[in-house]
């Protein structure tokens, strides 16, 4: 009964190799934003000048200061940001908790072809439909607001929300809403009341990566179909740090920063559930 | 009889929505540049049937270039990202205290917006005052600063390290899952057999990821094929074209230079390789499956 312990009980160079594989590896993941955080606390004149010092001598959160100062339509941006990724979740969620239930539950004529459809539609960037994209926004009117983000934002997450949340629901069994059916309620109901509530913690990690996703292609259509500032979401508004002469470093990544605090502080907490729903949905697949 | 018709009807009700959605913002854009591919479309107001004639003009010498270096960036950044992303997650699989935090610690590539680790980057590249090049320096291996960004083969595999930085979280937890969905009984009969930690890792994980790491491969392939946010930040397929892959080019030449025709060509032919790369994920993860099952 010791048996699985006794497996993982490891000897002290393995430990030691363990450790220094993890420590290369995160370093190579975590490098940019040491860096980039040494640097929000550099003054100018120290991060433009030779020979390269890595540590901040004299280093202050000033940067976090003058950032809000220097581009004013910052703290928009951020709001922008989160205001687009917010709706874009809402949508997709209405859009694709009634489709993967009927993935999940019914048998019906094209059930294969349509679902295989939604994932080669994965696998189309928005870049490759641009200029229809383009056009098609035009001649909704829509261009230079908030729908010209949201509309296409909302299409390029549907498929791969729908895949998870599939797998997810079928993993429920299926006597529980056989038995309300056989009741007598109603589909509808059944969904509502019986599938809804087993299924939240899968339907909160669709939502936790619809919103991450959404939040991390805000780049290209907000470059092409949007000019108007106020509504630029934060990684396009983020290049209001690029000066004329040259890029102002410290504030662009104080304001970096700043930006993505709020969804790590919100990830951390919901990491746990994050990793689980993942790999639930990534291994059935 | 009429009870499977009327759950048919609900199934279809239930999806219509998504599927509707879909078609106008998806479907209907690729049918849109299929044809105006076929056109001279630009900012005129007049859009004229020219036939194959962006199809003639796209394959020329330099294209021809843009497509084979497409090609050999997504082959590295993927081949990258599979070795570095399995090595995470084989390491991150021991169970050792702190698991649980390196874990959290691998994804802010993946969480933070795109275009902010892009900056980190551009930042550490900089060619006078980045990370890079004074740590290069001031360890002596190079006498003068480098700017990575401004020289052709290095900015190409700066764009991969990149990509490969972005898209490594993501193939670790995929293959972290892999590694816990191999049954443990496995593990503990070698075990009893007296097989080492090494042998196990080599004859049970390793064959049994297989399957996961084709998968992964093929997905991450697509999405590597797609990238632009990354290369257009950071050389906006500069210096000299070097970094200029297939889906820069397109943006280029249809939202940059409002050559909308010619850039729908280009953007068929991208489809078209997509489409080649799908279908080979359908097929090879069908017999996968398949062959799991037997």
């Amino acid at each position: 009964m010791s048996q699985p312990a006794m497996i993982n009980r490891y000897r002290w160079y393995e430990l030691v190799g363990i450790y220094a594989g993890i420590f290369v590896f995160l370093s190579f993941i975590l490098a940019p934003f040491v860096e980039g955080f040494l640097v929000s606390l550099k003054p100018l004149s120290l991060l433009f000048s030779s020979p390269y010092r890595f540590w901040p001598e004299n280093g202050s959160f000033e940067a976090y200061r003058t950032m809000w100062v220097s581009v004013p339509g910052f703290a928009r941006y951020i709001f922008n940001s989160f205001f687009v990724s917010f709706i874009v979740t809402a949508v997709v969620l209405a859009l694709v908790v009634p489709a993967a239930y009927a993935f999940a539950r019914f048998r019906f004529r094209g059930n294969g072809a349509l679902l295989g459809a939604f994932l080669a539609v994965n696998m189309f960037s928005g870049a490759v439909l641009l200029i229809p994209l383009f056009r098609l926004m035009r001649s909704m009117g829509v261009l230079n607001t908030y729908f010209a983000m949201i509309v296409p934002g909302v299409a390029f997450l549907i498929p791969s929300a729908i895949w998870l949340l599939r797998t997810y629901m079928l993993r429920i069994p299926r006597e529980l809403d056989e038995a309300a059916f056989v009741d007598g309620a109603s589909h509808f109901y059944t969904l509502r009341r019986v599938i809804l509530p087993i299924a939240m913690p899968g339907i909160t990690v669709v939502a936790i990566t619809t919103f991450i996703g959404s939040y991390a292609q805000q780049f290209i259509f907000a470059l092409t179909f949007n000019s108007k500032t106020e509504y630029m979401p934060l990684p396009v508004g983020l290049f209001a740090y690029f000066g004329r002469q040259e890029v102002v470093w410290n504030e662009l990544m104080a304001a970096s920063f700043v930006g993505i605090a709020p969804a790590v502080i919100v990830i951390f907490f919901l990491q746990r559930y994050l990793v689980s729903g993942l790999t639930a949905g990534a291994v059935k697949q | 009889m009429s009870v499977r018709r009327s759950t048919v009807i609900f199934a279809w009700i239930l999806l219509l929505p998504a599927v509707l959605y879909v078609t106008v913002i998806v479907a209907y854009p690729l049918v849109d540049t299929f044809i105006l591919s076929f056109t001279d479309a630009s900012l005129k107001k007049t859009t004229k049937w020219v036939g194959t004639a962006n199809y003639d003009n796209i394959f020329n010498a330099t294209f021809a270039e843009v497509i084979i270096r497409t090609f050999v960036w997504t082959a590295f950044s993927v081949a990258i990202k599979m070795i570095i992303g399995t090595f995470g997650a084989v390491m991150l699989n021991a169970a050792v205290p702190g698991r649980a935090l390196f874990r959290v610690l691998t994804m802010p590539p993946w969480i933070v917006p795109m275009a902010i680790g892009i900056f980190m980057w551009g930042w550490m590249y900089n060619g006078q005052f980045g990370m890079i090049s004074g740590l290069l320096q001031n360890l002596g291996l190079v006498s003068g600063p480098v700017a990575f960004l401004a020289h052709g083969s290095t900015a190409f595999w700066a764009t991969i390290i990149t990509d490969v930085w972005i898209g490594v979280p993501l193939v670790t937890l995929y293959m972290l899952a892999s590694m816990q969905a191999i049954p443990q009984d496995l593990y503990e009969a070698a075990w009893t057999d007296g097989a080492g930690r090494f042998y196990r890792f080599r004859r049970i994980t390793l064959p049994l990821l297989v399957p996961s790491m084709i998968t992964m491969s093929m997905l991450s392939l697509i999405a590597t094929f797609n990238s632009f946010d990354i290369i257009w930040i950071l050389t906006q397929g500069g210096p000299n074209g070097d970094t200029t892959t297939m889906i820069i080019d397109t943006y280029r030449t249809a939202i940059g230079s409002k050559k909308y025709g010619e850039g729908a060509a280009r953007a068929v032919l991208i489809c078209i390789f997509l489409s080649i790369f799908c279908i080979t994920y359908f097929r090879v993860t069908h017999r996968l499956a398949s062959g799991e099952s037997r």
